[in-house]
């Protein structure tokens, strides 16, 4: 404790908290998006859905349940050919956010799928019944109807998020995991590491509160 | 011409991969006129629901045809059958409303679809809510109403595109009998004051008593009776009909009341079938008196039916043996009789 060197690390501090704050909302803008529509593909596809289509499900599902499990920390390095293509690099914050996004986007289009499928289907059906286009249906019914769960499932994304990104080190990004190991636990040094463990676990109350909040507000409960 | 018209249509589900399908509807003829009422009965997989479900075609048939106010619609395109549907209004057992809107917004909806500009609509809107009784709960959430309540806005939500045809599914098989009570009113005022046909589908022949002006019997995928109501009650043909109409009118004891009916009453028994008011009950009991014959009502009950009285009694009858004989061919001239066995 007597030998810490948090004083003189403040200032990485709040550069580190500004890196993971920057990442996972690159992450759940772009990756949000992405699973939104992935998991609509994935719901409107299914058997007795708006568009089924036992073929087109089939395969998103194997895209899906391919690219799920991979553990995280593989995935980046997996895919960093993809992200010297796509974003330029393979190393640093963008090749990170990339690989997040691209994560996210499988794990979140699981989520929303969850959450549709709980959409009771005769709201759909009464929809229809009055003349109402498959599109409209989605966009004025489907979402509407579960944007409560979505709320939540979007919050628990963004702790899921915030986790993942403390590999980012592994291809030179930066934020408070990176940082924790960096300069916490190679250093020996537990009082940056669990500083950072507290800045993390302040961001995600606060945004677990606020999801919290909206979700109930839409719930009206 | 008729504002329905279906000919020998068909309807199979597909089955799971490689097995059989589902044939749920096997060559159904049915024809509904404008202005009427109609219920249709049946136990569930009678195929009731899928067939109302091709009339507004969020079923396809597989053949056959449908006629809506005299245009086919089973070759129709999405696009075509979004403009059918519109005219057609639909109600449901579950309601089916939209919680992530108010009682406003809902009935708001179909009028979004069909592109009503504001004014308009809230104008409908306000007038529906008058009509369904709401007014007060214009921007409730859905979750505040009452089971009634929620099927008022079903119906206020139904009606709001000014359907010339309301599908009602099982529309009261949620609600307590009082409540069932208040929306089968509602439904009548929507025929009588609007002018709407309304196709009923029930497994409650009470509703089809109180309600519809003509009954259509489903089993296993076909229509197996159908016809003026208070004529499919007092003479039901099928199996399954004298079933539904067992449910509301007291036909005649079974055997075993019967046998119970006997250790407590002397005499002879006889079902009389009271339909419509040509015979009164009184010149039925009269007639009885003036042959000496002292009776008592054992079984059965009276109803009305469209205005109409309808109901079986079974009287034991008791007196000298042959002052019974010629009172039973003295009523048997008045109204349908029938000699219940020992």
């Amino acid at each position: 404790m007597n030998d810490s060197n948090l004083t003189e690390l403040w200032p990485l501090v709040w550069q580190a908290t500004y890196e993971t704050l920057y990442i996972v909302a690159f992450t759940l803008g772009l990756g949000g998006l992405f699973g939104l529509l992935l998991g609509l593909a994935l719901y409107v596809t299914r058997r007795g859905g708006l568009y089924a289509s036992r073929t087109t499900y089939l395969v998103l599902n194997v895209v899906v349940n391919f690219f799920r499990p991979i553990p995280f920390v593989i995935f980046i390095a997996a895919v960093q050919p993809l992200a010297r293509v796509v974003v330029g690099t393979g190393i640093g914050n963008p090749a990170i956010i990339f690989a997040l996004t691209l994560a996210a986007t499988f794990g979140i289009s699981r989520i929303v799928e969850q959450n549709l499928v709980t959409v009771d289907p005769g709201v759909i059906e009464a929809a229809r019944s009055v003349g109402a286009s498959r599109a409209r249906i989605i966009r004025t019914v489907v979402l509407p109807e579960a944007l409560g769960p979505l709320v939540l499932g979007y919050t628990f994304v963004f702790v899921a998020i915030v986790d993942m990104t403390a590999v980012a080190g592994v291809v030179g990004g930066g934020g408070l995991g990176n940082f924790a190991l960096q300069y916490g636990f190679r250093q020996f040094d537990a009082v940056v590491t669990w500083t950072a463990v507290l800045i993390i676990v302040a961001l995600v109350q606060v945004v677990q509160l606020l999801g919290n909040t909206v979700a109930r507000r839409v719930l009206r409960r | 011409m008729a504002l329905v018209e279906m000919t020998d249509v068909h309807k199979t589900f597909p089955g799971p991969r490689g097995q059989t399908g589902v044939e749920a509807i096997r060559g159904v003829d049915l024809t509904v006129e404008a202005g009427e009422i109609v219920g249709i009965v049946g136990y569930s997989g009678a195929g009731k629901s899928t067939l109302v479900r091709l009339i507004n075609a969020l079923e396809t048939t597989t053949s056959g045809s449908v006629r809506i106010d005299g245009r086919e619609i089973t070759r129709l395109k999405e696009r075509e059958l979004r403009q059918v549907r519109l005219g057609i209004g639909m109600i449901f057992q579950q309601f089916n409303l939209f919680g992530s809107r108010t009682v406003w917004g809902n009935i708001a909806y179909p009028l979004e679809v069909a592109g009503v500009a504001k004014p308009e609509r809230d104008r409908r809107i306000s007038d529906l809510l008058h009509f369904v009784g709401l007014a007060d709960k214009a921007h409730s959430h859905i979750e505040e109403l009452s089971g009634g309540q929620k099927q008022r806005v079903g119906i206020a939500r139904a009606l709001a595109t000014n359907p010339s045809l309301l599908l009602a599914d099982e529309a009261t098989s949620a609600l307590d009998p009082e409540t069932t009570q208040e929306v089968l009113a509602l439904l009548r005022r929507v025929n009588r004051e609007l002018g709407i046909t309304i196709l009923v589908i029930t497994h409650e022949m009470d509703v089809v008593r109180s309600l519809a002006h003509r009954v259509v019997v489903m089993e296993a995928g076909r229509i197996v009776e159908e016809g003026p109501v208070l004529q499919v009650l007092s003479d039901p043909q099928q199996p399954v009909t004298r079933r539904f109409v067992a449910t509301i009118v007291d036909d005649e004891p079974d055997a075993e009341a019967l046998a119970a009916l006997h250790a407590r009453h002397t005499g002879r028994f006889v079902k009389l079938a009271f339909r419509g008011d040509e015979v009164r009950q009184s010149d039925v009991f009269a007639e009885l008196l003036g042959h000496g014959v002292r009776f008592e009502l054992v079984y059965g009950g009276i109803e009305e039916v469209q205005g109409e009285t309808f109901g079986n009694l079974t009287l034991a009858l008791d007196g000298e043996p042959r002052a019974v004989d010629s009172a039973v061919a003295a009523v048997g001239a008045l109204v349908p009789t029938t000699e219940l066995p020992r």
